[in-house]
């Protein structure tokens, strides 16, 4: 069988001007070098002991056999057969299988030079051939040779190393393979050996470094001819799925946005959040100094998920799961239900475990696992003891990014040492956050009140109001804090001040009512004047009435006397006729 | 002495019985280079100088068999491989720079010289 160079490649034809690339598959890798090793060149990594040399030559070759359907030889200076396939292993990379379906060939060359004696001239052919024939016997496209140094320390002559190198590369060239030569990392220059000079076109070099006790991985593109890449130094790590190289800057601010708000658990906090909660895939920070309920309200927001059928996933860098759902006893939340129903998933882990990245990488495949709708990290803060700060929100930003793409609603809390200010997150995370609320104590009367308020709700109206956070074993309320001229008033303060307004209150009313009566009595009393001037009115028109009657009819009879002694003295009657009316006039007068 | 043609298999002569006090040699060559002349013509010339008759080469060219190359782990061209008498060695090159095969061997071991 003879190695098809050109023909049977399921991958994606580069367009035309572009560099044809080889995608090793290795989760990262391919962003960064824009699509994968130059194709048909070799490609070399170096780097120092232990830094994952062999191993990203071998997940090239095994991603390569399985998901690009190029078989790989894999030719190792350093180790047998057996023990390379007993140390992959551990990733999951079956090379045993591999080599049985023909996908992989494992040549172990073994040079000591105490069994070599040097006797005149010789050239490398041996090598040629050997990597010729494991090429041809399965039509391998990849080839790694894993650590060609070895040979400088096998074989004496140095100068025909040399020249047989050159000729190594130009002849894996010329054979059209994408090659990766793996060399330890030299002191002056890339490699011990100075091979940088034979293989040109792309020189990828790995870094296992130490900072403050732990250990990250480095990857760096030192150089690819003919083709953009990511020129910074990229964490990487090695997990149990292989390597994955997580580059920040590849990430792109271009995720799905949600309108669908989720409630918080809280009715008195949604309500505080423009009456609807957080929306869906948001990253909401919970900042507040020890003992402010953080992980209560975080506990709350995950039972409140769970109760609406959807999946949460708990890391906890500070307390194990047990001891989080016995704490929740204490409030009235009982969290094993979700826990049964596999809707609540805790992960914990202390800081200092590992380093940041296989945090990181950590949380990401439990998450890829768990396809959570909610995650919540308790505290993000923890997790600058694994880091720099500025690592730190790297990571923040990765995650963030990560579960934003995925519609994600992440919940960090974040602790805040006593006399910093509140406002100040260690990871000058606030500018990832969609929302931010604060938990506060408030010290006086002898006692310590937690507040929570809103200090930044993107995209939502929000309230500006402080409000008393209450824990109780019912769970957790949140109440009006107390404002009055006396400032913010909490615990005792604002039910002393509640009792004292209650008392006012009451004295208020029991002096309207003692008014009311009075004014009462008083109408009473003006009312009885009044029947009592009535009836003396009354009596006394009744008087006059009386007198009046008595004076009509005292006239009448005058007139009728006058009238009875007239006609006794009739005599006159008629010469008196016109004096009778002269004297009445004068009588009258 | 008896140079077996390089179409034949290492199992042959592996199987073959090794004679008591037989030197074993078999190298590796590369096509009919130049380089590969001098070494054969040199290791018959080592092998008559020291071992006169007593003498087994095969001569293998990778080309023909580039397996047997893996098998018995050829990086550089030519390569003797002296087989028996034990220790096993290793002498890669045309050979040219060498005075003796068998000089490093004490004297009870070396094969017995046919004067």
């Amino acid at each position: 069988m003879s190695p098809t160079l050109k023909s049977q490649n399921p991958k994606p034809v580069a367009p035309p001007g572009r560099l044809p690339k080889c995608p090793t598959g290795i989760q990262g890798l391919d962003e960064i070098t824009d699509g994968g090793l130059p194709r048909g060149r070799p490609t070399l990594v170096c780097g120092g002991a232990g830094c994952g040399k062999t191993l990203l030559g071998a997940e090239f070759l095994v991603r390569g056999a399985t998901q690009f359907n190029e078989p790989g030889v894999l030719m190792a200076f350093e180790e047998t057969e057996a023990e390379l396939k007993a140390n992959v292993a551990s990733l999951g990379f079956d090379l045993a299988g591999l080599v049985r379906q023909k996908k992989m060939l494992i040549d172990y060359v073994h040079i000591e030079r105490s069994e070599v004696q040097e006797s005149g001239e010789y050239d490398l052919e041996g090598l040629f051939v050997r990597l010729n024939h494991a090429i041809d016997s399965i039509g391998a496209r990849r080839v790694v040779l894993d650590t060609l140094e070895a040979l400088f320390a096998g074989l004496p002559n140095e100068a025909i190393l040399r020249s047989e190198l050159r000729r190594l590369f130009r002849w894996l060239k010329d054979k059209g393979v994408t090659a990766v030569i793996t060399a330890e990392r030299g002191r002056e220059q890339l490699t011990r050996h100075g091979l940088e000079e034979y293989v040109s076109d792309c020189v990828i070099l790995l870094d296992h470094r130490l900072n403050d006790q732990i250990a990250t991985r480095h990857l760096r593109i030192v150089k690819y001819r003919g083709a953009l890449h990511g020129t910074n130094e990229f964490p990487f790590l090695i997990g149990d799925k292989g390597i994955s190289v997580l580059p920040i800057t590849s990430l792109a601010l271009n995720h799905q946005v949600s309108n669908e708000r989720i409630a918080t658990g809280i009715p008195r906090l949604d309500a505080m959040l423009g009456g609807k909660g957080f929306f869906r895939g948001s990253s909401i920070l919970l900042t507040g100094t020890p003992g402010t309920g953080k992980t209560i309200i975080s506990c709350n927001f995950a039972k409140a998920a769970c109760l609406r059928g959807e999946r949460v996933l708990f890391f906890s860098f500070e307390e194990s799961p047990n001891q989080i759902i016995r704490n929740m006893h204490s409030i009235g939340l009982r969290l094993e239900p979700c826990v049964k129903r596999d809707l609540l998933r805790f992960h914990s882990a202390r800081p200092s475990l590992y380093g940041l990245e296989m945090h990181l990488a950590t949380m990401f495949k439990e998450i890829a696992e768990f396809q959570p709708d909610v995650v919540i990290v308790d505290p993000i803060t923890s997790l600058v003891e694994a880091g720099t700060d500025s690592e730190c929100k790297g990571m923040v930003t990765r995650l963030i990014d990560y579960l934003k793409a995925g519609q994600v609603t992440t919940l960090f809390t974040s602790l805040t040492q006593g006399g910093h200010a509140l406002q100040q997150s260690e990871m000058a995370m606030s500018s990832l956050m969609d929302s931010w609320l604060l938990l506060q104590d408030f010290e006086g009367n002898g006692e310590r009140n937690r507040v929570v308020y809103v200090l930044k709700a993107r995209g939502m109206a929000h309230s500006n109001q402080v409000r008393e956070f209450l824990i109780s074993d019912r769970g957790i309320d949140v109440v009006d804090a107390y404002i009055g001229p006396s400032g913010v008033l909490t615990g005792s303060a604002r039910a002393a001040q509640e009792a004292l307004e209650k008392a006012g209150l009451l004295t208020g009313q029991q002096e309207a009512d003692r008014r009311k009566r009075e004014l009462e009595r008083k109408r009473i009393a003006i009312d009885r004047q009044i029947s009592g001037l009535r009836s003396d009115y009354e009596t006394e028109a009744l008087e006059l009435r009386r007198i009046d009657e008595q004076v009509g009819t005292s006239t009448l009879m005058l007139n009728s006397e006058r009238a009875a002694s007239g006609r006794l003295r009739q005599a006159d009657a008629k010469v008196a006729g016109g004096l009778r009316h002269r004297a009445r006039l004068a009588r009258i007068n | 002495m008896n140079i077996k043609t390089p179409k034949r298999r290492k199992r042959s002569l592996v199987s073959a019985p090794v004679k008591a006090g037989q030197c074993v040699l078999r190298l590796f060559v590369a096509g009919a280079s130049v380089r590969s002349r001098q070494a054969v013509m040199r290791v018959r010339e080592l092998c008559a100088a020291e071992l006169r008759a007593n003498c087994r080469l095969e001569v293998i060219d990778i080309y023909q068999q580039p397996q047997l190359a893996r098998d018995n782990q050829i990086v550089a061209t030519p390569t003797l491989i002296k087989e028996y008498p034990r220790p096993v060695r290793r002498y890669i090159g045309n050979l040219l720079n060498t005075s003796g095969l068998f000089a490093d061997l004490p004297a009870p071991l070396k094969p017995n010289r046919v004067n």
